[in-house]
Order: structure tokens, then sequence, then C-alpha cells
């Protein structure tokens, strides 16, 4: 039998209509709705439920709990959260179904103790979360170096920091670097520096582009900071031996105290201001700064679709 | 409405209401609903949010399960018996019959929800003594419920019209799944860029979204419904199924029943 002409055309078009309505629709639905589908799915928040709920299946669970980790971590963090509270909730359910998923370990930490707005906030439950991963998974150096990298960078403990990286450096495969942060950390010796064998570390041995460029931006910040400082010790240098503040960077290198004219990792030169203080020319390009800004400027958010895949000299 | 589309309706609903399996499901909810009761006087402080939440979810799955299992034989009973031949051959247009079994199911589901609705507040009504006014946000969770049951009768009618009833059941099922989790994929995609952005999106949109459907936690908090989201649940509920059924009479008018 042949199909109605009238009726398949009245279906089209219908069909398309419908499709269309639905588009449009669930958009308007998805305005009323934001960020309410998380707090539903944890209304299952016990992980040895749903470890049995997963009927053996908990492998593949964890990783859908990951995903949604990291969704929720996501959203959050572009939305501008107020707190990341489930983060914790749905890191410790993924982690109870799959003990042995050691990105969830490694990243998860990294996000609750990063401090609030680009992280939880939360380095104790951070460190709660590792030494969790560290006791199901002993041989994972990168776990060792995380916990040393939370208790160093967000908690200033020096002396567990020093334990992890050292505990760290004795399991097979261990990046060499663990030896010597862990003998830094026991010296208190050289923030700057310790801060920047931390940040090669993580560019070094992670495969994943964002933490690349996370490491990235965090170690052109370190090298603006320590620029800014060395050369903003210069000025009262100047000032004693001619009396006057430099009018710019020139001055510095007319007087030899200077090889160049000092440039920020992007290539631009530093800006000297009349008080004698140091800027960089664009504060956008640079996260993660606290030194270099003009008054008043915070930190832009990072954006590392401007960045260059290559270490600052 | 059309008088063929109403005659075929009305069978369809008495064919449903007579089948053994509909009773049988009934009955299992509503013993659900009592066993939300024991729930709740072993648990402390929860009685009245573990009836409602098991209640209303009881109402909803097994809705669900009532229209998938007897969505999917709708066509395929009828080839099988033969019967569907002797209505063709009558003035009744292919389109007009998967309209009104549409209708048919839609009204069987409609009158299921109710009695287990009533089921629930009289479970309610056991456990807390009185009804409170936040208890009136119950109504539009069940509603939302006959918006869902809709939407998955429409797509059970649309695997029926080219599928076996078994492959029907588990495409009709593994949908409601995903439309269970349809705000995770439209996160997945926002996440995403490029081609994946794209896949995802476009999967997001075109699979059913049950989740936002879904106001059983929150109406068991007492917490309020905004006007505007029974609105564009109603109007997206609508649309969906209106999409699902057009798929079903695209389909249905150039299958061959020979």
């Amino acid at each position: 039998m042949k199909p109605a002409r009238g009726t398949t055309v009245i279906a089209s078009i219908l069909l398309i209509a419908c499709l269309n309505g639905t588009v449009f629709t669930l958009g308007r639905v998805d305005r009323l709705r934001t960020g309410a589908s998380l707090e539903e799915i944890l209304y299952i928040s016990s992980p040895k439920v749903l470890k049995r709920l997963s009927l053996g299946y908990d492998g593949l669970l964890a990783d859908v709990y990951w995903t949604r980790a990291v969704q929720y971590f996501g959203n959050r963090h572009r939305g501008g959260p107020e707190n990341y509270k489930l983060l914790a909730p749905l890191l410790e359910i993924t982690t109870y179904l799959d003990p042995h998923l050691v990105v969830a370990y490694e990243f998860g930490a990294n996000f609750l103790a990063s401090p609030l707005p680009d992280g939880a906030g939360e380095p104790e439950r951070a460190v709660q979360l590792v030494e969790k991963g560290i006791r199901a998974n002993p041989d994972e150096w990168r776990l060792y170096y995380n916990l040393g990298f939370i208790y160093y960078m967000e908690m200033r403990d020096y002396a567990r920091a020093a334990d992890a990286f050292a505990r760290g450096s004795e399991r097979p495969g261990a990046h060499p670097f663990l030896k010597i942060l862990a003998a830094n950390m026991a010296q208190h010796a050289g923030e700057v520096e310790t801060a920047r064998i931390l940040w090669i570390t993580t560019f070094e041995s992670t495969h994943d582009r964002q933490i690349k460029y996370n490491a990235l931006a965090h170690l052109r910040a370190l090298k603006v900071e320590e620029d800014v400082t060395n050369l903003e010790k210069l000025v009262p240098v100047y000032r004693e031996r001619t009396g006057r503040l430099p009018a710019s960077l020139n001055d510095f290198v007319s007087a030899r105290m200077l090889p160049g004219i000092p440039v920020d990792p992007t290539g631009r030169p530093y800006k000297l201001m009349p008080d004698g203080t140091i800027e960089v020319r664009d504060p956008d390009d640079f996260p993660f700064i606290t030194k270099g800004l003009p008054p008043g400027h915070q930190a832009p958010r990072p954006d590392f679709s401007k960045l260059k895949m290559e270490l600052p000299h | 409405m059309n008088a063929r589309i109403s005659h075929i309706a009305a069978n369809t609903f008495r064919e449903a209401v007579r089948d053994r399996v509909l009773y049988n499901l009934i009955a299992f909810a509503l013993l659900l609903v009592g066993a939300a009761i024991l729930v709740g006087q072993i648990s402390i402080d929860i009685e009245r949010l573990v009836v409602i939440n098991l209640g209303l979810t009881a109402v909803s799955l097994f809705g669900m399960l009532i229209a998938i299992f007897i969505g999917i034989g709708l066509v395929s009973k009828e080839i099988e018996k033969r019967t569907l031949y002797t209505m063709l051959s009558r003035p009744v247009r292919r389109w007009e019959f998967i309209i009104g079994k549409f209708f048919g199911l839609a009204g069987t589901l409609v009158v299921n929800t109710f009695f287990m609705a009533i089921g629930v507040f009289a479970a309610l009504l056991y456990v807390s003594h009185h009804l409170q006014r936040p208890d009136a946000w119950l109504l539009v969770a069940l509603y939302f419920i006959i918006l869902q049951l809709l939407m998955i009768t429409a797509i059970a009618l649309l695997f029926s019209s080219f599928s076996s009833p078994l492959l029907s059941a588990v495409f009709a099922f593994s949908l409601f799944v995903i439309g269970s989790f349809a705000e995770d994929l439209r996160g997945f995609a926002a996440m995403t860029k490029g081609l994946t952005h794209w896949v995802a999106g476009s999967a997001a949109y075109l699979v059913p979204n049950f989740s936002a459907l879904n106001v059983i936690s929150s109406v068991a908090h007492g917490e309020a419904v905004s006007r505007q989201l029974v609105f564009y649940n109603s109007a997206y509920a609508l649309f969906y199924a209106a999409l699902a059924l057009c798929g079903a009479v695209l389909i249905f008018e150039r299958r061959d029943l020979k």
C-alpha cells in the first residue's frame, strides 16, 4: 500500500515543528533548573548503597561518578561558585566504587585543595582523599607527590610535605625531583625554587593538556613575580647611587645594573612606574600573579587558550 | 476528536484495563506503598519523606512499565491477531489507528495514576494523620509523572510501529534510562568542543529529558514548583510525544503489512 501523500507531508511538517518545539522548551526548562540535577542525584549519597545497587558493575559506575565530579567542578568553576559542597561526596563515592581509580584521587584532591574560587578550598579533605588513595594504591608515586604538593602549597606544612615527598621518592618509577623536593622541604629552603620544581614536575608528569597549561601558567607567574621582586630591589640601589629615582628601565641599563631591558614571559618589557614599582604590560596575560599588577587590579581567571606549550626560561 | 480515533481509543482502553498484567502491576504498586509505611515506621523522623518518595517513585516506575509493556504490543498484537487487517479494510486510516492507540493507552495510564495517587495520599494520611498545604505540590509531581508516561507511551508506540515487541521493549526502556541521564549528557556536551560537542549536544536534545520532569525529591521536602516550570515542562512533554507520534505515523504509513 502506498502511503497517503497528504498524511506524509502533514506528519513531516509536524515532526519538524515538534522537534523545534522540544529544543525551545527544553532550553527554557534548563534556564529554570540550573544546577538542579546533581542535588537530586546525590539523594543516594551513601557509597555503600551505590556499590550494592551497581550489581557488580561498580567500575563503570565509578567512571560515571568521576565524570559527574569533573562536570560538577567544571560547571561550578565557570559559574563563579559560592561553594563546591557536593565535590567531596562525589569523590568519596567515586573512590569507594573504584579504589584504584588513581586519577580521581590525583585531580580530585587538586580540585578540593585549591583555594576558592579556583577550587573548593578544603585542603584537609584533599589530604584525606589522597591518604585514602595511598592506602589503596601504595605504589603510586604520584599520590605521594600530590600529598606533598597539598601540604606545601596549601597548608605550608613543611614536615609533612617532606615526609610525603620522601616516601614517594622510594616508590617504583618515581620522578627524580621528588628527592630534591624532600630535601628542600626539610630545609625550608628556596620557596620560589621549590614551587618551580613542583610545577615543572607537574608539567612533566601529566598527559592532560589542561593540567599542563595550568602548570605553565603557574610557572610564568613565578617568573613574573621573581623578576618584579628583583627589579624592585634595584630601585633603592639606583637611588642611592644617583640621588634620584630611575625614569625608565633604560636607566638601569645605562647604569650597567642590567644587561638589557628585562621582558616578561610574553616577550614584552616590564613597566617602571613613577613610584618605583614594576608592572607587567598586560596583567590579563598572567593568571595567578600577585606582584606586577596595577593597584586594585585582580589577577585574571585562567584562559589557557592564549598559552603556548613551552616552559618559560 | 475524530469518531474513528475515539472508537480505537475506547477499545484500546477497554483492552488494557482487562489485561491481567496491568492489574498485577497496580496491586504491586499498592503493595509498595504499603511497604513505604512499614519502612517509615522503622526509620527516624522520615516517615512522611519515605511515603512520598517511595510512593511517587512506585507510581512513576510502574506507570513506565505499564506504558512500555502495553505500548510495545499495541501494534504487533493487532498484526498477530490479524484484527489490524479487518480494521484497515474499513475506512480507518493508518495514522488514525496510531493516534487512537496512543489516546487509549494514555487514558488507561491517567486512570491508573489516579488510583495509585489515591493510594499514596491514603498512605500519607495514615502516617501523618492530616494533609498539609505543601502536600498539594504532590499533585504537580503526579502531573509531571503523567507527562512522562505520555512521552514513554508515544516512544513505545514509535518502536512498536517498526520493530518486534521484545526489541521495542529494549529500545523504549533504554531510552527511558538514557532520558533519565539527559541532563548529564547536556552537561557533557557543554564541556566539550568541536565535533564531540555537536554530536553530544544533538543527542542530548534528541533523547527525552525525563530528569526535568522528576520533582519527587523536591516536593517531598515541601518545595514549591514554579508555574513557569509547569508550563514549559507541559509544552516540552506534549511536543516530544507529538514528535514521537509523527515518527510512528510516518513509519507505519510505509510499513508493508502483508
